[in-house]
This record gives structure tokens, sequence and C-alpha cells, in this order.
């Protein structure tokens, strides 16, 4: 189980959790099954034809997932996944 | 029978190595610390490029911060090299490796010709006002005058804006812009601190002005009560050594980010929501831009602002003097800058994290030379106009 942190404009979407455990063996399962466990997040994750959104950056550990493999790169247990939107208020 | 003190030096020299000003002067800008251990009043008048300034009362209280490495190349002087001398054997028994000092010191130094610096005097109210920056070895008397010298943009006098202004003044940088065209409001007060009570109503760049110079009258406050646009902004951010970007929305942040790269100057950027923030500094050309790391903004709905979601008072404090820190390292050139990582805080869990950020070898941006950008796409992004319109 890797653990995703969840950023603050997704908790409406996970009842609060600011992080949560999700199963897989790449960014996109893992990612993928906590779109299953939480419905609402799916749509702000992924576009239409099932790629990361690309306003959502995915770190795996302290790496963009971007110049890893994208939604393909393998996650292991102790790996945490951070979901990182831009924000603007100043 | 004791030694007198000449018998006491000369015997001191006798097992302490020395080196000539030529050879010295050979060494310069060869990676080797000079540091000169005489007076304050003494330095003055000049010396050498580049040494480091430490009377020789406070040598052991300060040579760590000035040359950490113990096997680092130090040459010593003094006026005439009798207490560089006595400062070369301290520095053996603090375990330096390799050391000397130089004969006839300065004098000689200047005697036969060589290039050296006469630092340009602050006055003896800044020598005060600015004392624990003097004490600092990585800001020191230079890096002070570097901060005088200094311009910095602000962009903002709201709730990261307020701290930034409030230490950066404090701090003694000498020019800095503040584009605001808000005036201040009795909901800004609870995090905007440098706004008060009896200024609401009041253009905040005049109310950030007033506390500015009530902190610090050196401080030269230009004022821009202006909303940035691509009309305006090459003109204004031109010429400033820094840019803090303290705004609140994303076409602003794109735009900043566009004409920063063009004009090749430094933004330390943070952004706040709730109990989050987010800080980094993007250096063009030598480290990612803001769209490297954010190709695209996040559809409005995924993008609240502060004014809409709320934020914690106390977050903007925190964030924004992270980035005045990050201000005053550019300038002095000390430290690590916060270039190509993005710093993470998260209030409620009291945490930190770090990611990193690299450089998009297909940035629209920054993966072209500065002179290719045109006007035209400055703050463009995909989905532009259907973004602003669902913004309002």
């Amino acid at each position: 189980m890797a653990v995703v942190r969840i950023p603050p404009v997704l908790r409406a979407s996970t009842g609060g959790a600011k992080e949560v455990d999700a199963s897989g063996d790449n960014v996109g399962d893992v990612l993928r099954s906590l779109a299953q466990t939480h419905p609402d997040t799916e749509a702000q994750l992924f576009a239409e034809r099932g790629e990361l959104n690309r306003y959502v950056n995915v770190y795996l550990n302290d790496e963009d997932v971007r110049v890893l493999d994208g939604l393909d790169t393998p996650v292991g247990g102790s790996d945490v996944l951070v979901i990182l939107p831009a924000m603007a208020g100043g | 029978m004791s030694p007198s003190g000449a018998e006491y030096i000369r015997k001191i020299k006798s097992e302490i190595a020395e080196v000539d000003p030529t050879d010295a002067h050979e060494l310069v800008g060869n990676g080797v610390a000079f540091v000169d251990v005489r007076e304050s009043d003494e330095v003055a008048r000049g010396h050498v490029p580049g040494a480091a300034l430490i009377p020789r009362g406070f040598l052991e209280s300060r040579i760590d911060g000035a040359v950490p490495d113990r096997s680092q190349h130090v040459v010593l002087y003094c006026a005439s090299g009798q207490r560089s001398a006595l400062a070369a054997k301290t520095l053996e028994e603090l375990g330096y490796e390799n050391v000397e000092s130089m004969t006839g010191g300065f004098t000689l130094w200047k005697d036969r010709g060589f290039e050296f610096d006469v630092p340009r005097n602050l006055s003896a109210e800044q020598r005060e006002r600015y004392s624990r920056h003097m004490l600092v070895p990585e800001i020191g008397p230079e890096g002070q005058q570097k901060l005088l010298d200094a311009k910095v943009l602000l962009l903002g006098a709201g709730g990261l804006g307020s701290p930034t202004a409030l230490y950066l003044s404090a701090a003694g940088v000498g020019t800095i812009g503040i584009v605001d065209d808000d005036v201040v409001d009795l909901s800004n007060l609870q995090r905007q601190v440098i706004h008060t009570t009896d200024r609401i109503g009041t253009p905040k760049v005049d109310s950030a002005q007033a506390t500015m110079n009530a902190i610090n009258p050196d401080v030269n406050v230009v004022k821009y009560e202006t909303r940035l646009d691509s009309s305006n902004i090459m003109e204004i951010i031109e010429g400033y050594d820094v840019i803090v970007d303290g705004v609140d929305n994303f076409p602003t942040r794109y735009l900043l980010n566009d004409a920063s790269v063009r004009l090749k100057i430094p933004v330390v950027s943070a952004s706040i929501l709730g109990f989050d923030g987010q800080l980094s500094v993007f250096a063009p050309y030598e480290g990612p831009c803001y769209r490297c790391l954010y190709p695209v903004p996040p559809p409005a709905e995924l993008a609240p602002s502060c004014g809409a979601n709320g934020v914690l008072g106390v977050l903007p404090g925190t964030m924004g003097l992270l980035q005045a820190t990050e201000v005053v390292k550019l300038i002095v050139g000390a430290g690590e800058p916060l270039i190509g990582r993005l710093l993470l805080y998260e209030a409620l869990g009291a945490t930190f994290t770090e990611l990193k950020v690299r450089r998009d070898p297909d940035c629209p941006i920054c993966s072209r030379e500065p002179d290719e950008i045109s006007d035209d796409e400055m703050g463009v992004f995909p989905d532009y106009d259907a973004f602003c319109a669902a913004a309002g």
C-alpha cells in the first residue's frame, strides 16, 4: 500500500482525509485505486482518455512522475505519492 | 626571563609560514581565502579584493563562519605583518593546515601597486542599525552594501507582501517597489500586518510606504498603484534585481513568469491557501520557470482564492518571511537558493516537504531565447479565455 497525500482542494472528495492508503504497482494503478475508493477525485485527476490532467502534478516521493515514467512509474509499498495542484493565493 | 613583545613576535614568526605580497597576489582568485585581521577604521581605507574582514580580536569566534574548511589555503594580513603572524599561529592551533601570513602586510601590498577595494562607508547610524548583519560572516559590510544597493519589486502589498516588505525594509534593501491597486479593507487586517486600522480606505501602496519608512527611512519606496497587465509589466519590472511574487491570481502569475524570463529577473514565488503554502525560486535559464512547474493552471473550481476559501492569518507571515529570506540570500549571494526545489508547508500537521522541480525542455517560454518570446504570447496559456471567464 502506498500513501497518497491529498491537497486541500481535493480533501472534500476524500472525506477530509489528508492522506489515503491506496494499492497498486504503478502510479496509474494507485491513483485509479484512489479514484475507485473516492469517486469524486476521478474527474479531477484524470482527463477523458485516462491520462493525468495536465494541471495535476504528481510526485513519487520528491520526483515529478513526468520525468519518470508517468503513470507507468513503478510504486513500492513504502512510497509516498504527492498530488499537487497549483495555488494562486497571496 | 620573560621575552619582550618584539622577541615574542619574532619567535612566532619563526614558527609560522609567511608569503611575500607578490606571491600572494598570484593567489587572488585561485580559491585562496584572504583574511584581513585589521580593525575596521584601517580597513575603511582599503583592503585586498574579496578578503574576509575579521579584526584579530574576533578571529577565534568568526573564522569558522568565514573559512569553514580547515584544509583551505588561508593568507592572513594586517598592516605590516605582525598581527597577521600572531593570527596565523592562532589558526594553526585551531587546526588550519595551510596558513600563511603576508609579509609587509597591506602597506607593502599597496606600495607594490596591487589592486585593492575601498569599502563604501556606511554612516555611523547605518553601522549601528545594521550591526547584527555586520556580525554575520555571510553578510558583513559588503553584504549590507549589496542590500542597500539592491532593487526589489513586491507584487502585492497583501498577505505575502506585508511581512516581506516589513523585513526587507528593516534589512535595508535600498529600493523596494510595490505594485498594488487596492485599498486597505477591514478584512485584510487579520493577516496583512503592514496596514493598520486607521488606514482603512487608504491605498495599500501608501499605507505600506508609511510603515516601511517608519521602520527604516533609508528605504526608497517606489509605488505603483496599478494592476499588472501585459501593457505595463515590462516597463514596471525592468531594472529590478529580484521580484517577489505574492499575487492572488493565475493570469498574473503566468504573465509575470513570461516577462521575468524575458528580462532574466529571478522571482521568489509563494502561494497560500487555508493552512497550506508553497514556495520556490524561479531563476530564468538557471533553473525551471513557473511554467515548467505548472504548465497550465487548474480549473477555477480547483483553484479557489483566499477570498473565497479563507486562509490562516499567520500563514502568509510564515511564507512571506521565507520569501524575504530567499531574497536576502539572492542579493548577498549566500547559501543555496530554493532554485529547482519546491517547498510545501502544511501548518496543521506542522510539516515541510521538499519536491524537485526540473526544467522542462519543451517549456513554451524558457526553452527559447528571451528575444524569441513575443508580447502577444506573454501570460497566455491554453484555454486562457475560458479560464478567465470562469474565474470571473
